[in-house]
């Protein structure tokens, strides 16, 4: 059946499509929007549950009097910076040096297991490996270092937050990589290398002058995303950022906390200047990009080939992945350990001896909260996929895209600051009546999942060729089929990643669940952050890895089901 | 009935206790009973520590089995996080079925709920396992100088104990001087909690009585006392132990069962916990070395007790006095103040057991590291909450906000 067969239907359905993207936004903006009006009326002096009616700026004031603001901005914008700087360098320097090498297939399967690790398990697996009593000083002490007891060195919580970088650093290069693989599929990388070497370019220079501008517009979003999230990030940072100061976000939530309920109004104005820092750093970033793309343009056209570059800056790439990769694997391996370790002092290498005493008296919180867990994740996922889908596809019917403006607003639950709007959502959500509960955490995961499939989504998909849509259309096929029987199975590979990483985002929520959920919603996350505000490492390592293998599965699955019903369409591997 | 309802939030913005109203009376236990069968209570409690949610699932099973209650364990990192959501609630006119049917609480999170309405109640002392209660012996009926007026059941007491490693340190010491020489022999070796964390704050509240000569002044609120001249002597201390702190003072351990991994990690000798059973249970569940012992100082450490309250909104208050009352029977206080399950004292008052029960409680094996109750000597009643409030804001000033 075709289009043309169907007469008024069609212009039903063309309002439909039409719909579908405002219906999306209203989903994605509406929660940020409510949010934020309860972040700036308190932090204005506005509380009336405070018994504070009174707008001022009085908030503002005794913010930038406290004496740690400073600090605390500085270690937001640095480690933000820094963490995203890092993350993208290293994985350009990975792309272009070992792209389609048998290592770079090595690292690509390890992709799996190191997005698998939620980031606050990351967290505690690589401060037990690099502190003074950690595991990488146990294995060498004493006979090595001398160290009858561990030394009294500041390597965790730094005050510079260079451990704090570090570990952020560890979960953003799989997440990079992840989204300039997807994106690496429709570049034609590999044409344009064989351009760039045949006319003598070295390996490095000539992926970074042929290829990297393409996939950086690209992964360009996620760049910023990852900026955004590492300068407000809150639980890698409680347990690998420093204390005295902390970061800007952590001081954030302990104000929100305070007991005293006026604090709460410091908290609010704290929020929204981190929300304006992460303004501020977003613009400085676009700046550096104009910069970078001046330079580079210049550097291109100069025809430098090279060559010599490939013998730092292999070597360079391939340690730092293998080392960042190392770091997450060593740190799940520590906590793996401590999951199944009786006592385990220092210096021993090893527990002095193993007991399956912590799984057994886990095991059914472990097995009811991963219920839940999974339930709401399919859920959230399967949401979010329909509407990404939904929106794509109204875009090439209509012909109409998002605007830039459009794209921003479903990316501003991601670029606004977490502890900026959730409160403030949480209050929406009492006052509309939705008691809290299932229902309620899984629209809130939508919010945060959507963005990220979103982000996974959109570039494969408006870089799919065309002309098989103008061929297929031609022979009488209806869009919808197209878009079954040709556009999502030959987009399979990018749907599966974001499933997977729809998945990995929507297990890993804390805030929301707990705000939307009124903490009667135990998954995983809550269960595990719970846990680890005690520090007890058995049960950070029972939960660690149980979150760990949730994720693995749909990880593996996105990477290997399109090489198993790929593996005789050889033009579909990318 | 239903104007009584519509004028509840009326009479909660009138800071009037109305909660009682609507409700089954605590004295009638058996409407009380009645009416908890088939109720679920959420009970929103500190979960980090695998031994308190070990205990509370029991609650659960033991409820459930006599009482047909429900006991969901809504495991928080901050009590203040079930306070914010009550507040959030009647914020939000949502006066009944609230997210939350029972707190662990005491302190500034109970000073702050009672004042502000949010609690049901009189209720604890109409529980009829209150009779056992040591009204007397122990501070159940005050907290943090805030009288309790039946807004809280007590459960379990602690007391402050300085945990040591026998391996590393020769002798226990006597006073918090006692403390600063050996830190500044020992440099590295000592930290305490972060405050405004609980411990942390606690191990301030404790230097502070140990120092000052008028423990009177701490007993009323900080408005009115000197609080320059009453803290001097603990800032003076600290500024001189600070710089041989552990990473001398550039970072501490977040909570209480960091500091004890830190101890497990042999980075320090020296720590501060508030349950004299802490040690021991942690030595049974291989988190400390069974060479760690525990000391009081000579003239006593600060003890107060935990409580738990009920939210004015809750849907379940039947169910949660049903384990409000659970938690203070004999069975319940014998299992908690066993150090192989929790190692929390006891509220009870041992006179007003029966001879079994008494005998359960003194067989009990209290662990090699934990204190016997003539040891634990005086206990210290808790400043006035404003204190707590007041130095860990000025700690935070001076040492949490950079130099």
């Amino acid at each position: 059946m075709t289009d043309r067969a169907v007469g008024r239907p069609a212009k039903a359905a063309r309002s439909f499509w039409g719909a579908l993207p405002l219906l999306t936004l209203i989903i994605m903006i509406g929660p940020v929007l409510a949010g934020l009006l309860g972040t700036v009326l308190p932090a204005f002096g506005y509380l009336p549950a405070a018994g504070l009616g009174a707008f001022s700026i009085a908030p503002f004031t005794e913010l930038f009097a406290w004496k740690g603001i400073w600090a605390a901005t500085r270690l937001s914008v640095t480690t933000g910076f820094a963490a995203t700087l890092l993350s993208l360098a290293i994985v350009t320097l990975l792309m272009a040096g070992w792209s389609g090498t048998r290592a770079f297939r090595w690292l690509e399967t390890l992709l799996s297991p190191l997005l698998s690790v939620p980031h606050a398990a990351t967290a505690f697996g690589i401060a037990f490996l690099i502190a003074p009593s950690g595991w990488i000083a146990r294995m060498i002490s004493p006979w090595l270092t001398g160290w009858e007891r561990p030394p009294d060195v500041l390597i965790t919580q730094d005050p510079l937050g260079i451990a704090l970088t570090l570990g952020l650093v560890t979960k953003e290069v799989p997440f990079l990589l992840l989204m300039a693989l997807a994106a690496k599929g429709q570049s034609a990388s590999a044409q344009r290398m064989r351009v760039a070497q045949s006319l003598g370019y070295g390996r490095v220079s000539g992926w970074l002058k042929s290829v990297f501008p393409v996939i950086y517009a690209q992964i360009r979003l996620p760049v910023l995303v990852v900026l955004a999230y590492s300068m407000s990030v809150v639980d890698v940072a409680m347990i690998l950022g420093p204390t005295t100061p902390p970061p800007l976000s952590v001081q954030v939530v302990k104000w929100m906390s305070d007991p005293d309920r006026s604090k709460r109004l410091i908290a609010s104005a704290a929020a929204l200047w981190q929300l304006a820092l992460v303004i501020a750093a977003l613009g400085v970033w676009w700046l550096g990009e104009r910069i970078v793309a001046r330079i580079g343009l210049d550097w291109v056209e100069r025809g430098a080939r090279n060559k010599m570059w490939d013998k730092t800056a292999r070597p360079l790439g391939l340690t730092l992945g293998t080392a960042s990769a190392l770091s997450v694997l060593l740190g799940l391996l520590c906590l793996t350990i401590w999951s199944v370790a009786g006592f385990w002092g220092y210096p021993d290498a090893l527990p002095q001896s193993l007991t399956t005493k912590n799984w057994a008296r886990r095991w059914p919180d472990i097995s009811d909260s991963l219920i839940t867990t999974f339930q709401i994740a399919a859920l959230s996922v399967v949401v979010a996929l329909a509407l990404v889908i939904g929106c794509l596809e109204a875009e090439h019917r209509t012909g109409r895209s998002l605007s830039q403006k459009g794209l921003w607003l479903i990316y501003a639950p991601l670029l606004v600051p977490q502890i900026a709007f959730l409160p403030g959502v949480q209050t929406g959500l009492i006052m509309a009546g939705a008691t809290s509960g299932f229902w309620p955490v899984a629209l809130m995961h939508v919010v945060f999942v959507l963005p990220y499939v979103f982000l996974s989504l959109t570039d494969p998909w408006r870089n799919w060729d065309g002309r098989i849509d103008t061929i297929a259309r031609s022979l009488g096929t209806s869009p919808t089929r197209v878009l079954l029987t040709l556009r999502l199975p030959m987009l399979l590979r990018p749907i599966l990643t974001a499933t997977a990483v729809g998945f990995a985002v929507s297990v890993g929520q804390y805030l929301p669940t707990l705000l939307a959920g009124g903490g009667r919603v135990a998954t995983l996350t809550t269960e595990a952050v719970a846990l680890s505000s005690g520090g007890d490492r058995r049960a950070i390592g029972a939960f660690g890895v149980a979150q760990t293998l949730t994720l693995i599965a749909p990880f593996a699955i996105a990477t290997l089901l399109p090489y198993w019903l790929w593996r005789n369409r050889k033009g579909l591997h990318g | 009935m239903k104007s009584l309802l519509t004028a509840l939030p009326l009479l909660a913005t009138l800071g009037l206790p109305m909660a009682a109203i609507a409700d089954t009376d605590p004295a009638d236990w058996d409407a009380v009973t009645s009416a908890a069968k088939g109720q679920t209570v959420y009970w929103h409690a500190w979960g980090g520590s695998t031994a308190t949610n070990d205990f509370i699932a029991w609650v659960g099973d033991r409820v459930s089995q006599d009482y047909g209650v429900t006991l969901e364990h809504v495991k928080l990192t901050d009590t203040a996080d079930a306070v914010t959501r009550v507040l959030t609630e009647k914020q939000a006119g949502q006066d009944d079925d609230s997210a939350v049917d029972m707190i662990w609480i005491n302190g500034a999170n109970f000073a702050s709920m009672k004042e502000a309405g949010l609690l049901f109640g009189p209720f604890a002392e109409d529980l009829p396992n209150w009779q056992y209660v040591d009204v007397d012996g122990k501070t159940v009926q005050t907290d943090f100088t805030v009288p309790v007026e039946g807004y809280e059941s007590p459960w379990a007491m602690a007391q402050v104990v300085f945990m040591y490693d026998t391996a590393d340190m020769d002798a226990t010491l006597p006073t918090a001087e006692a403390m600063l020489e050996w830190a500044q022999a020992n440099p590295g070796r000592f930290t305490y909690p972060q405050p405004p964390d609980f411990l942390g704050a606690t191990f301030l509240k404790q230097v502070l009585i140990e120092l000052t000569d008028d423990n009177d002044v701490l007993s009323k609120p900080v408005d009115e006392a000197d609080f320059v001249a009453v803290t001097a002597p603990l800032w003076n201390y600290l500024d001189a132990l600070t710089p041989v702190l552990w990473r001398q003072g550039q970072a501490y351990p977040a909570t209480g069962p960091a500091q004890l991994q830190l101890m497990a990690d042999n980075e320090i000798d020296l720590a501060i916990s508030f349950s004299p059973g802490e040690a021991s249970t942690a030595i049974a569940n291989n988190q400390l070395p069974d060479t760690v012992r525990t000391f009081v100082l000579e003239a006593g450490t600060l003890g107060n007790a935990s409580f738990v309250a009920v939210p004015y909104n809750s849907g379940s208050k039947e169910g949660a006095m049903v384990v409000a009352n659970f938690l203070m029977s004999p069975e319940a206080q014998l299992r908690a103040q066993d150090p192989s399950i929790l190692g929390y004292g006891t509220v009870l008052d041992m006179a007003k057991l029966s001879e079994d029960e008494r005998n359960a409680f003194a067989n009990l094996d209290l662990g090699i590291a934990t204190l016997s109750p003539a040891e634990l000597g005086t206990v210290q009643p808790e400043p006035h909450g404003s204190w707590m409030t007041r130095i860990t804001q000025e700690w935070t000033e001076r040492y949490g906000a950079g130099q």
